[in-house]
């Protein structure tokens, strides 16, 4: 039962085949069982979830269920749960017990799906690795010795290993689709102003977007159903009308127009990564796709504009992290300037901090126009990029990551090192469009992740392109060898 | 473009972080490395560039002006580590 | 040396929403503390701000008012910086673009010429929490209902020479936002409240001095003062031979003095960026005409209107509609009392604004409405009373005794007209002073007075004054 898809679980829900009780009793058990191992949750919120459970099965039998009642499902700790410990993976907020709902999550829970508890992440979602988490690194189900990526780390490795049929996860430079290329899942980042913001705990606020990670592209579509929305709470949130996601899943893909950069298949590509990449768009040209050999220029410059619009907005969004009203507070301060300095000095750890000062430098006085209205200019050049490639293809495909997952420790020390393994995902933020990775077969028995990049708000388009690669192979079914 | 000491220290101090003293030099390093990353964006020509703050070419959306929220101190105040009196508590400002 | 006094001000003016600028708690005053203080003005994590509606409008109303260029694309930006006030660590506030662009004003100081004045540029932003310092065991206490409350900031050039210029222009601007009912002008509660930029310079220099910023001056009085000792002490220090530093200040009413706001911390960074949580704010000229529709009255448009159909002179004018609410009473009272709108002016200005100053009272508390003093000038319009009496009409009415009608019913004090019954009383008047008869009709003329004052004594100031001077002129001349 564990290994099936939502779309499968939902109808065994629907049949009596199981309920919904029985489905989080499991699941709960295969998290007390394995979780002391890969570390994916930081919470579990078990009593919740079986009364959360017995609610959906009175609501299968009362007819008004949606394809999600009770799911269990997990979500990234960045996400504000009532009554819940929210910590977004820092002991900043180790004890902060979340006072609101966020519009995701809260849809979620409105949709009948049962939350199992709060995935663990790279602290305030920054890093690639998830060895930045104040609770500990999280393993790769297919190798413990190795890390699952990151930040939505924990939500990846939980489906990946079978401990949550699905989770949300949030991606500002890659946070969703190099994790799910690492442990062969299916992470969809849609476009900026998609899923509401409000809630999930910011880390650079013109990058982050929530997103799915599940098995196939067909429970992707799913869970978007639920996500995906206009919320009057978050400006950025847009006013667009909601597609059925799953509609479009079993349209052919003959004549598709697919672009493949020059620039994702250089030298930095591994190239057993490189053949996987290869072996999955003669896969698609079987099913009748055209591909094309397309530029974006700017591509090199991704990652260092990045760094410099990330760590701005995070420097001034975690400002509210100082010891007053919520999170943790030093002790004995002796005046202010102690308490907001130590407060903040021991609830950060060392990426959040280094990220803090790099943002602080980029914006004081003297250099604002040399580094952050440059990223800025950048930026755009980064889009146009994009927008000009669109005008004459319909996805655009390569890797999702340069490796496959790497040795726990290998980069840790090496910040620049650890960027570089967002080089291929993080152009798509600055840009806003939404992209996907999907399995698309192993190097040396580690997962790679194809990376299909779509158009402003053709989420749609993505899901039914995955599905139909999904239709011909079977990578994305594959199970680590423990958890099977 | 590196930074020495003396930027960290007075970046630590606008950020508001204690850094300890011992580690001043890895920020250093790691600074500098990473400032000489986001050098690159110096290659490029932007002269004539519109700067992009967002990803969406949208407008701000306006609220009607309606109060919504009720009175919730008790529940927010239960996360604070000091209150008296309804007040957050912090150690003596003086102006 | 001649020195050149160089001040600009910044008002802060807090809009009078229901709810705060970003989120949608109450913005009432007076509530016990942060029970107004919601997820968004806490600052929580995750928490987003949504802009409100009507501090737009009320901000684009300001603009058109001083007949500035509405900014069709302005932007909120983080201005950064740590205070425990400030929940998110940053304040939400415009920079570089704000709503409202150049625009400006005329003030006018009383025996002087009008000046116009510059406004920079107004903008939008958020207001800050309250640090409350008595001893809580060595602790401040932090209430944040106030924070998140919208803020118009008002900038001016520094075009004023005078600690009274720049009374008078802040007296002018909120007068103005009262007009537009953007803004309660209430100083007490802070609702309106200003910083000053004060420089000094030789006269006839044309660069600006070393100014200081003199914070947070919520009075009128106080502006005055503190500019006014500032400038004092700028010009003592450089005719000692000393520099003046750029520094942020701080007034104490209670010392009468300024002093320096020490910080231990660094020279100020603001890091300003625009606030990716916040779009673009798009104004287009459709809009802007219909605010401009529903602009009410200005002060000049009425000052203008009161001199031209109401006959008053341009000081009377000035004063009469300095604030929307004085300016309401005048024109009640000129209703009621039905003509001749210099005596209601010359009224309102005299007795009634003399009354209200020495009980420390507002137009809006005048125990006087405008009904009743409109009632009294009709009689003394249609002559049921003298101006005289009027004034003890008045006082009664002052003192609650009910409506002028009513007094001078009970009280008597109707006129006496009755021409036969004035020519009585002169008779006995003349029959009893021969000596002074004699004198007036050998040419003492003074001793009119005299006569008019017995007259009037007799009748307890009852007889009108016009039919006395009469009927006595013709009964001395025997």
């Amino acid at each position: 039962m564990h290994t099936k898809t939502i779309a499968q679980l939902s109808a065994a829900l629907r049949s009596g085949e199981i309920s919904s009780v029985e489905l989080t009793t499991l699941f709960l058990a295969r998290i007390k069982q394995h979780n002391p191992a890969l570390n994916c949750y930081i919470s579990i919120t078990e009593a919740q979830a079986l009364e959360a459970a017995a609610a959906a099965d009175q609501r299968l039998k009362g007819g008004d269920a949606t394809p999600l009642t009770g799911i269990p499902i997990a979500h990234k700790d960045i996400f504000c749960t009532e009554g819940v410990k929210t910590t977004c993976g820092s002991k900043m907020l180790d004890n902060f017990i979340a006072p609101y709902e966020s519009t995701c999550t809260a849809k979620f829970a409105a949709a009948g799906a049962v939350m199992l508890g709060k995935t663990n992440m790279d602290e305030f979602a920054m890093g690639s690795s998830n060895e930045t988490s104040y609770y500990g690194a999280v393993k790769n189900p297919w190798d413990q010795g190795r890390v699952p990526g990151g930040s939505s780390g924990g939500s990846v490795a939980a489906v990946a290993a079978r401990l949550a049929p699905a989770a949300t996860g949030t991606d500002t430079g890659g946070s969703i689709r190099q994790p799910a290329a690492l442990c062969g899942l299916t992470g969809l980042k849609p476009t900026y102003g998609r899923v509401s913001r409000y809630g999930m705990i910011a880390f650079a606020s013109s990058l982050d977007q929530a997103g799915p990670v599940t098995y196939s592209a067909e429970d992707a579509a799913l869970l978007m159903n639920v996500m995906a929305g206009f919320d009057e709470r978050d400006s950025t949130s847009v006013e667009r009308e909601v597609p059925d996601y799953t509609a479009e899943l079993t349209n052919s893909i003959e004549g598709l127009k697919i672009g493949l950069p020059k620039e994702y298949f250089d030298d930095g590509l591994d190239e057993n990564i490189a053949r996987v990449i290869e072996r999955a768009i003669k896969a698609y040209e079987a099913l009748g796709a055209v591909v094309k050999e397309i530029s974006l220029p700017n591509t090199a410059l991704a990652v260092p504009t990045y760094y410099v619009v990330a760590p701005a907005e995070c420097s001034t969004n975690l400002s509210r992290f100082d010891g007053v009203r919520f999170g943790h507070r030093c002790d004995d301060p002796k005046d202010l300037f102690d308490l907001y300095t130590r407060s903040r000095g021991e609830g950060f750890g060392a990426e959040v901090k280094r990220r803090i000062m790099i943002g602080t430098y980029v914006l004081s006085a003297g250099y604002y126009d040399a580094y952050y209205l440059k990223a800025q200019k950048i930026r755009r050049l980064i889009s146009e990029d994009f927008r000009a490639a669109f005008e004459t293809v319909d996805v655009i495909m390569g890797p999702t990551a340069p490796s496959t997952a790497f040795k726990l420790g290998e980069k840790a020390d090496d910040p620049v090192t650890m960027y570089l393994s967002d080089i291929y995902t993080i152009a798509v933020n600055m840009a806003g469009l939404p992209a996907a990775s999907i399995p698309a077969g192993f190097v040396d028995g580690l997962p790679v992740g194809l990376q299909v990049i779509g158009n402003y708000f053709d989420e749609s388009r993505l899901l039914n392109v995955a599905h139909q690669y999904q239709q011909a192979t079977d990578w994305h079914l594959q199970v680590p060898a423990e958890f099977q | 473009m590196s930074v020495d000491q003396t930027d960290i220290t007075k970046v630590a101090l606008l950020a508001r972080l204690e850094i300890d003293e011992a580690d001043v030099p890895q920020y250093v390093d790691n600074l500098s490395n990473i400032l000489a990353l986001v050098e690159q964006m110096s290659e490029v020509d932007t002269d004539s560039v519109v700067p992009m703050a967002h990803p969406l070419d949208a407008a701000q959306r306006l609220r009607a002006d309606e109060v919504t929220e009720v009175d919730q101190r008790d529940r927010f105040q239960a996360l604070a580590p000091q209150v008296e009196a309804g007040l957050y508590l912090v150690p003596k400002v003086i102006e | 040396m001649e020195w050149e006094i160089v001040i600009g001000l910044e008002i802060h003016a807090q809009l009078a929403t229901r709810s705060k600028i970003f989120s949608g708690a109450s913005t009432a005053y007076g509530a016990a503390p942060n029970t107004q203080a919601c997820a968004v003005d806490l600052g929580l994590p995750g928490v987003l701000p949504v802009l409100n509606r009507e501090a737009v409008r009320m901000a684009v109303k300001f603009g058109l008012a001083i007949d500035a260029q509405i900014t069709p694309r302005s932007v909120f930006a983080r201005k950064n910086y740590f205070y425990p006030d400030l929940p998110k660590g940053y304040q939400i506030s415009q920079f570089e673009l704000p709503v409202v662009g150049v625009g400006q004003l005329e003030i006018q100081v009383e025996g002087e010429a009008p000046r116009v004045i510059g406004v920079t540029r107004a903008h939008l932003e958020e207001d800050a929490g309250k640090s409350l310092h008595e001893d809580f065991h060595g602790s401040t206490g932090i209430d944040l209902n106030r924070a998140g409350t919208p803020l118009l900031e008002i900038v001016s050039e520094p075009d004023l020479r005078s600690a009274r210029e720049a009374v008078a222009y802040m007296k002018k601007i909120h007068s103005l936002v009262q007009y537009l009912e953007i803004c309660d002008g209430n100083m007490q509660e802070g609702s309106f409240r200003c910083d000053a930029n004060v420089s000094v310079r030789p006269a006839g220099e044309t660069a600006l001095g070393t100014r200081s910023e003199i914070k947070n001056l919520n009075s009128f009085r106080f502006v005055e003062r503190a500019i006014n000792i500032e400038v004092e002490r700028q010009i003592d220090l450089i005719e000692g031979g000393g520099k003046v530093v750029q520094e942020t200040r701080l007034y104490d009413s209670d010392k009468d003095e300024t002093r320096s706001m020490r910080s231990k911390e660094e020279a100020f960074d603001y890091r300003y960026f625009p606030d990716p949580d916040l779009l673009p704010l798009e104004i287009d000229e459709a809009y802007i005409e219909a605010v401009r529709q529903s602009l009410p009255e200005l002060p000049d448009a009425r000052k203008g209107r009161f001199i031209t159909e109401l006959g008053l002179g341009e000081y009377e004018a000035g004063v009469l509609t300095a604030s929307r609410e004085l300016a309401d009473y005048f024109e009640e009272a000129v209703n009621v009392a039905g003509d001749d709108a210099r005596r209601t002016a010359n009224w309102v200005m005299g007795d009634l604004l003399g009354a209200l100053n020495r009980a420390g009272k507002e137009i809006t508390e005048s125990p006087v409405s405008a009904e009743l003093l409109g009632g009294m000038l009709r009689r003394i319009n249609d002559n049921t009373i003298s101006g005289k009496i009027a004034k003890q009409v008045f006082e009664c009415m002052w003192n609650g005794e009910g409506d002028a009608d009513t007094i001078i019913e009970q009280k008597g004090l109707k006129q006496v007209t009755d021409s036969g019954a004035i020519e009585k009383i002169i008779d006995e008047i003349i029959a009893s002073n021969p000596a002074q008869v004699e004198q007036y009709r050998a040419g003492k003329d003074k001793l009119f007075g005299f006569f008019v004052g017995q007259v009037m004594k007799a009748t307890q100031g009852k007889a009108n004054p016009a039919q006395v001077n009469e009927l006595l002129k013709r009964k001395l001349a025997g």
